[in-house]
């Protein structure tokens, strides 16, 4: 008898010593699978992004646990951060990607949207920046203002008038510019090839595809580059863009052309979704309730990731000359993405209303 | 000339990096990879890249390289099997194969047309890759040359394939392609993204339907539920010896076939924006068109399998093109295909400047995908006798499994339980216009094309105003390019010749008359139906019209025809065609079930999935069928139920996917897999 509760005792010691290594290694993810949801299909942008930092995360994290990518598509990006919004685990298993296309809807009161960003907990977050560029014709026109430019009709392929085409579409209608916007493109690429084959006049792409597909026409005088969107300084300033030091910024464009306001409430509207589609477009999030510990363990790794002697050479082609924030920074990158003042929101709701017939509030 | 010059050194170089034994090594283990996931229908090259993708990084490119195209190249190969065997559309390559594979592996020749179709495929493969090597210096003025209105018409040519798949009454195939479109139009508009048909208090019908729900749906489910009703074995008679000589034989009679088929297949692919996903439909109508004898189409004869085989593996190669050329992938597959090429780290960029600086690495790619394709086929071939075997087994120990198969196929597309319901709604749908002889080719083709249809239409309308606000000559010049014109006239050809042929190529077989009930209440309801769809959107606001137009277009031309067949049916005597009813003669005779106690085990799985999950649901749904519907044995029905749920397990756990969960999971916590 004796002996038997000696045993049972041995097992009790050995099953509390289990429970403490384990509460202990909240901080070790071995042989766990962290399951990184992206809310698109396996072919976009986020898909590319979640893939490119899977394997470096997996290394990154102690216990090196599998990071496996997972797709949830649907209601352009809305159903998976329902989904996300709905999730309780916060012991590291799971990870969620948004991007500017996750970020809109939000900031437009979608009628979709379910999910409250300030719940989440992000780690990471990453930016890339775009250039505006126009045609042969329209380019020799065109002197670092708009002036010049507002008595021509331009076609512009665009991919939907609540997507990330709306910074473009703003700009260029500050400017004065009239463009006409064929809808239902599938991609920036395929708006590429519209403008290479003269269907249309005027396009945009963000940097990684101007430097892979459109910085080779501009070479060749096919295009003539416009301006870039530029991007922020620490005090969240528009600066010139890093990777495109030469180009002026839609700012500077914008301050030179008659009729254009670098203040008031159409510029802080496309300041607002500037800065949520491009500088802080993809965050990485934990669950709502996440403890403190495991963002920690996050934000450490992702930092090492930074950190590797290899990583501005990798990155450079996937995610482009951009900072990748962690940790605190990128706590004020999902602040600068989906904190809108009111009247911008009201603004570009209107603008959406009577410009293309959008109509947003239910 | 000199561009072609400068090819010679870069196809050496080519050759030279991929005919070594490592890169070989890789390519067949890409291919044996990709045949293990090809055959299963429904899950195509995407899944298979997927699972690819997490050992890409770091790799040594070329080799990588060889592993992804050796399994993308080897899908539209090896999805034949479900297509031939089981007529059901492995993936949208291989639609129309089933036409007259599947009559085939009915007759006992599975092992014949099987051969036939990768001899085929083969052939296909390599004669792309010959006409790619030449083409791709070319192409890129060429490419350029498909604007908006370009594309439309090669999205109408292909439509009027409907004419050659309508079946005996015009008309009926019209309002059956008319259907497609219009389901094919659910969901947000694409250009106000106002809802159609559709709300969001259902959301998952805001994203339209998925071509994989579709093509399972309208082709798989009726098939499976009209064999399972007659319970026998798929093949009338045993298969006739191996017969795969046979089959290369065929292939060799054809050959000038093949090889016109081949070349669309490559033209086809090369169009970005159309995913090649009509090449086969285009191929077949190009295959009937071209045949004396047209009599045998839909029946079996394997003409219509080398047509559409010849054209889909050289769609892979075309396809290339615009995913290399310009970065715009032609299919999902092409899009992973490009995200892995940056995984990899070669340093290349997929997109213009990639002719001029890597030319050489160009060439491997369209070379390592014809060698993929000699492996495939190859391994193809060997399996073909074996796996043909499968249609003489009797078919209601086949069906749970196949029908387990597809159902998770389905949920892979969105991932819902909803997957699930639309699957068997759309079957419920496919096996009522195969009863009542409506032509579910032309629905699937209508359902394809009406994205495509109705984008470049509003594109090309839209540009086109503008070029005219410009000045006529302006317009008329964007409007009617050569290329349109050209196009314009094929179409109008393939239309007029088709409706003229399309009596003899019976799609649905022949399908006896009698009784006037049945088939008119069909009719009723699918009037109905559209009913509803033109008061749908023929109610988006003004503000929201583009969204509006092209559904009530195509809304009031499927109601006029079905009025022209409701007055028809009133005026005509019930033994008249428009009476086709399958429930008559001797098919219904040899029915040993009746229709709805079998649809009922599916609404019985679908139903206990949705309150204790998939695969709990599945291993009830599987011991129940086998013990019951097939009688067998209990410890053979347990046996065959474990090994079931394993390999379904497997497959999950390989791709890394979940099951629908059901009410029960939302109560408790389970491991996987039945969360």
């Amino acid at each position: 008898m004796k002996r038997r509760t000696s045993a049972y005792s041995i097992i009790a010691a050995g099953l509390f010593a289990l429970g403490t290594t384990a509460s202990a290694s909240a901080m070790d993810l071995a042989g766990k699978t962290v399951e990184w949801v992206i809310p698109f299909s396996e072919t976009g942008g986020s898909a590319k992004w979640a893939n490119f930092f899977a394997p470096l995360l997996s290394e990154a994290l102690p216990g090196n646990p599998a990071v496996v990518v997972k797709f949830m598509p649907g209601a352009g990006s809305t159903k998976g951060a329902n989904w996300f919004q709905q999730q309780k685990n916060g012991d590291g298993t799971l990870l969620f990607g948004s991007s500017g296309s996750t970020q809109f809807p939000y900031l437009l009161g979608d009628p979709r949207v379910r999910y409250e960003y300030n719940d989440w907990n992000p780690v990471m977050a990453s930016g890339t920046g775009g250039v505006a560029y126009l045609n042969a014709s329209a380019g020799a026109k065109y002197d670092g203002s708009a002036n010049n430019l507002k008595d021509m009709t331009y076609i512009y392929g665009n991919q939907g008038a609540t997507r990330l085409d709306l910074v473009p579409a703003l700009a260029w209608k500050m400017l004065g510019m009239k463009v006409e916007h064929v809808m239902g493109i599938k991609g920036r690429g395929d708006g590429r090839k519209m403008f290479e084959s003269g269907e249309a006049t005027i396009d945009y792409q963000t940097s990684s595809s101007y430097l892979k597909g459109s910085a080779g026409m501009v070479k060749d005088g096919k295009a003539v580059a416009m301006m870039s969107w530029g991007a922020l300084d620490g005090d969240g300033n528009i600066v010139r863009d890093p990777t495109f030091p030469d180009m002026p910024t839609f700012k500077e464009v914008c301050e030179k052309t008659d009729g254009c306001e670098t203040s008031g409430e159409a510029w802080d509207a496309w300041k607002a979704f500037f800065v949520a589609g491009f500088p802080s477009q993809k965050l990485a999030f934990l669950p709502n309730g996440t403890s403190q510990d495991v963002i920690d363990m996050y934000v450490a790794a992702f930092d090492k990731i930074k950190g590797r002697s290899d990583f501005a050479e990798i990155s450079k082609k996937r995610l482009g000359k951009y900072p990748v924030f962690t940790g605190a920074a990128a706590k004020t990158a999902l602040g600068k993405a989906t904190q809108v003042p009111d009247s911008a929101k009201t603004f570009v709701v209107g603008w959406l209303k009577d410009e293309f017939g959008v109509q947003l509030k239910k | 000339m000199e561009v072609f010059l400068e090819a010679f050194p870069a196809l050496g170089s080519a050759f030279s990096q991929i005919l070594q034994p490592m890169v070989l090594g890789y390519l067949v283990l890409g291919v044996m990879m990709g045949l293990c996931v090809g055959v299963f229908p429904g899950l195509g090259g995407i899944a298979g890249l997927s699972l690819l993708l997490p050992f890409m990084f770091g790799m040594d490119p070329i080799l990588g390289l060889a592993l992804m195209i050796g399994m993308v190249a080897v899908v539209p190969t090896s999805d034949t099997f479900a297509s031939v065997l089981m007529g059901i559309p492995g993936s949208s390559a291989s639609q129309a194969t089933v036409l007259d594979g599947f009559p085939m592996a009915k007759k006992g020749m599975a092992a014949r047309a099987l051969s036939a179709a990768f001899s085929s495929s083969l052939f296909g493969g390599l004669v792309g890759a010959a006409f790619l090597t030449l083409f791709i210096l070319v192409a890129r003025p060429i490419v350029l040359l498909f604007k908006s209105p370009e594309l439309l018409m090669v999205s109408v040519f292909g439509l009027s394939m409907v004419g050659i798949l309508a079946g005996r009454i015009a008309i009926k195939g019209i309002v059956a392609a008319g259907l497609g479109l219009l389901i094919g139009t659910i969901g947000e508009g694409p250009f106000n993204g106002e809802l159609r048909m559709s709300s969001y208090d259902y959301p998952y019908l805001t994203d339209g339907l998925k071509l994989v729900i579709v093509g399972l749906g309208i082709f798989a489910i009726p098939e499976i539920v009209a064999l399972l009703r007659q319970d026998k074995a798929i093949s009338e008679r045993s298969a006739l010896g191996s017969g795969w000589t046979e089959g290369v034989k065929d292939w060799w009679a054809h050959r000038w076939l093949s090889m016109r088929c081949s070349i669309i297949g490559v033209i086809v692919g090369v169009i970005p924006g159309l995913g090649g996903s009509v090449v086969d439909w285009i191929a077949y109508g190009h295959a009937v068109q071209t045949s004396k004898d047209k009599s045998g189409f839909g029946k079996g004869d394997v003409r219509g399998i080398i047509g559409p085989e010849s054209s889909n593996n050289a769609k892979e190669g075309g396809g290339l093109v615009p995913t290399l050329l310009f970065g715009i992938p032609g299919s999902g597959s092409m899009a992973v295909f490009i995200g892995a090429l940056a995984l990899l780290g070669t340093g290349i960029d997929v997109g213009p400047s990639l002719l001029e600086n890597n030319l050489d690495f160009t060439y491997s790619i369209v070379w390592l995908l014809a060698l993929a394709n000699v492996v495939g086929t190859i391994l193809c071939i060997a399996l073909s006798g074996t796996i043909s075997k499968l249609t003489n087994i009797r078919f209601a120990l086949l069906a749970p499994f196949i029908f387990m198969i597809i159902a998770f196929a389905a949920f892979q597309s969105g991932q819902n339980l909803m997957d699930l319901v639309a699957l068997f709604t759309i079957g419920f749908l496919g096996i009522l216009m195969r009863r009542f002889d409506w032509s579910r080719p032309a629905f699937l083709i209508g359902f394809v094309l009406s994205t495509p249809v109705e984008n470049y239409s509003n594109n090309a309308n839209q540009i086109a105003g503008i070029r005219f606000r410009d000045s006529f000559e302006a317009g008329m010049g964007y409007v009617f390019s050569p290329i349109v014109i050209i196009l314009l006239i094929i179409t109008l050809v393939s239309v007029v010749v088709g409706l003229r042929q399309a009596k003899n190529i019976l799609a649905e077989g022949d399908v006896p008359s009698g009784g006037k009930r049945a088939p008119l209440i069909f009719l009723l309801v699918v009037m109905g139906f559209i009913l509803y769809a033109l008061i749908n959107t023929a109610t988006i606001p003004d503000y929201a019209a583009v969204d509006r137009v092209f559904p009530v277009f195509v809304a009031s031309v499927s109601l006029a025809g079905t009025i022209i067949l409701l007055i028809q049916m009133m005026i005509s005597k019930e033994s008249h065609v428009l009476f086709a009813d399958r429930e008559n003669g001797s098919e219904a005779n040899s029915n040993v079930h009746g229709l709805w106690p079998t649809l009922a085990w599916f609404a019985f799985l679908l139903i206990l999935t949705s309150l204790i999950g998939f695969i709990l649901a599945l291993a009830i749904f599987l011991v129940a069928f086998l013990r019951i519907r097939a009688s067998l044995e209990w410890l053979t029905t347990i046996m065959y139920a474990a090994a079931g749920i394993l390999f379904m397990c497997f497959m999950a756990w390989t791709l890394n996917r979940d099951f629908p969960p059901g009410v029960l999971q939302s109560f408790v916590t389970l491991p996987w897999p039945f969360t």
